[in-house]
């Protein structure tokens, strides 16, 4: 039941996505995918439930070094994005 | 420890903010804001997790976060802007590695907590999981090869790639059946290891075919994937807040593939099925030799000239202006003509360099104003009032041939027009063809003149004319 209820969200999602993005001007195509990379690091909350919960040596180990690798692509994705946003300016 | 109910009230103001990030995000004026409300949402995330999920390993955790929090921060404080590309290539195989880790863990671990068909269910999760993020993995370090320049940028193209890919997808579902059944009497680690040997492969391959004009694609692809492997993990570990950003960025990241396909009038298939640019490069020689016609060269003091008598100018830049770093000079020559009530504006191709909108973010750290920065087709009926269009660095996006020759590689791809503008000034370090590997007509025109040399120098020498 479970996996019904999730592909319902993920359908659902899926929609919202679309409509998020279809009238984004090509000027921000670059920050849009960096800052959507950045979100996609989300995967290290998955990450930290795993490795932080009671499971075994594996979801520790492997666990913490997702953590580690979602933590470069949040921080980064989401710095480098402000930081190329900071730079468009009008006259 | 709080309680799961405000974990969970807690993720749900994470997704209502990470969605309002993605719609902040497509709007110029509410851009930077948006990302802001992304990064809220993340911290909402992560505290709420640390605080109400988590319950052993605090140690370790907290150097993982550390770690990779501060190679995050030094990475996007050094990075050039030219980088951008390699950079968001790199971070999107993290991500996809990270999958794999996950999946691989959770096999290893929690699926002795599952039976019957719950456990079925819980193992095509992670096959499938881990299955996205090596293809994400593999993929995303090659595309950032490719754009770093360390693997040609030419497609491979294997005899017989398209029965490989069939054959290796075939392989994959086979052996998922065998993880399947294997799983369910307490075995199946080698049937997902040689999935995951396949998987890279595959992600490998895909690149590797996929030619240097179609990059722009492949980043935004590569974008979705990373999505798609975050929900992969979601439905692993039965986070509905990872399935739901993880699909977000992964429909907005496919949607972005197909906006692009489109403005190169490119079927999205036929640029994943790749090897565009092999066969066009011999095509190519064939076609130059027809056309053969002398080139008018121009310099800097002529050019300067020309600008200084113009009324309207129209800047196209391409890749080659961020190869020769040129975006400061551009931006020089730009308020020098302004100052002398010259009206310069920008026009944009939507797969300019290496990556969509990479253009305007190196206009904009030059500080180039974004209200004269245009989109291709804003302007591209304008070019018969311009008197000079300045062509740095580009050379596909302008070629006429995509228009009227029919067999060309790159024919119905919209380009920018600027032969229908009084004259056209190329600048180019040599004749050599475009990233598509297509000769330009445009180079043999009457009304175009070609300035040879680094953007960069020939430009400053411009200014200094002018």
């Amino acid at each position: 039941m479970t996996a019904i209820y999730l592909l319902f969200i993920l359908m659902l999602s899926v929609f919202v996505g679309f409509e998020l993005i279809r009238k984004v001007p090509a000027t921000l195509h670059t920050p849009l995918m960096s800052g959507a990379n950045a979100i996609s690091g989300i995967t290290v909350i998955g990450a930290l439930a795993l490795a932080g919960g009671e499971y075994g040596q594996w979801s520790t180990w492997l666990g913490a070094i997702a953590v580690f690798l979602a933590t470069v692509n949040v921080v980064g994705g989401y710095l480098v994005t402000d930081r190329m946003l900071a730079m468009f300016k009008k006259k | 420890m709080i309680s799961t109910g405000i974990v969970t009230v807690a993720y749900i103001a994470a997704m209502v903010l990470f969605i309002l990030a993605l719609s902040g995000l497509s709007n110029q004026e509410t851009a930077r804001k948006g990302n802001w409300y992304g990064i809220s949402g993340m911290v909402i995330a992560l505290l709420a997790t640390v605080l109400g999920v988590v319950s052993h390993n605090y140690i370790e955790l907290f150097v993982a976060l550390l770690i990779g929090g501060s190679i995050g921060m030094l990475v996007a404080r050094r990075v050039q802007m030219t980088e951008i590309p390699e950079l968001i290539a790199i971070l999107h195989s993290l991500i996809g590695l990270a999958a794999i880790m996950v999946g691989y863990a959770n096999f290893a671990d929690a699926s002795s907590s599952f039976t019957g068909i719950d456990l079925t269910i819980h193992d095509i999760e992670t096959y499938v999981g881990v299955l996205i993020g090596a293809v994400t993995f593999s993929g995303s370090v090659t595309a950032y090869g490719k754009l770093s320049g360390r693997i040609g940028s030419k497609p491979l193209t294997l005899p017989g790639r398209h029965i490989f890919n069939l054959a290796l997808l075939v392989a994959v579902v086979w052996f998922g059946q065998q993880f399947v059944a294997e799983s369910a009497v307490g075995g199946g680690l080698l049937p997902l290891i040689i999935m995951i040997a396949i998987a890279l492969v595959f992600g490998i391959h895909m690149v590797m075919a996929i030619g240097g004009a179609d990059m722009p694609v492949v980043i935004s692809m590569l974008n979705s994937y990373s999505g798609w492997a975050a929900a992969a993990t979601g439905f692993m570990l039965n986070n509905d807040l990872l399935i739901v950003i993880g699909a977000l960025v992964g429909s907005s990241g496919a949607i972005l593939s197909y906006i692009m396909c489109k403005a190169m009038n490119r079927n999205f298939l036929s640029v994943i099925a790749g090897g565009f640019g092999a066969g066009a490069s011999t095509k190519a020689s064939s076609a130059g030799e027809q056309e053969q016609g002398e080139v008018i060269t121009t310099t800097a003091i002529e050019t300067a000239d020309l600008l200084n008598n113009a009324k309207q100018v129209m800047i196209i830049p391409g890749y080659g202006m961020a190869v020769a770093k040129a975006q400061q000079v551009v931006s020089e020559l730009t308020g020098k003509l302004r100052d002398k009530g010259i009206n310069v504006r920008f026009a944009i191709h939507p797969v300019a360099g290496r990556m969509p909108g990479q253009m305007n973010v190196l206009l904009a750290e030059a500080k180039v104003p974004y209200d004269i920065v245009f989109e291709m087709d804003e302007v591209n009926d304008d070019f018969d009032n311009v008197d000079v269009s300045l062509i740095i660095g580009a050379n596909d996006i302008v070629n006429p041939s995509a228009l009227d020759e029919p067999n060309s590689p790159i024919a119905g791809m919209p380009v920018l027009e600027c032969w229908n503008g009084k004259t056209s000034i190329v600048l180019k370090r040599s004749m050599a063809t475009g990233y598509a590997g297509v000769q330009n007509p445009l180079f043999f025109k009457d009304n175009t003149q070609m300035l040879f040399g680094d953007a960069k120098d020939t430009l400053s020498a411009v200014v200094a004319a002018l």
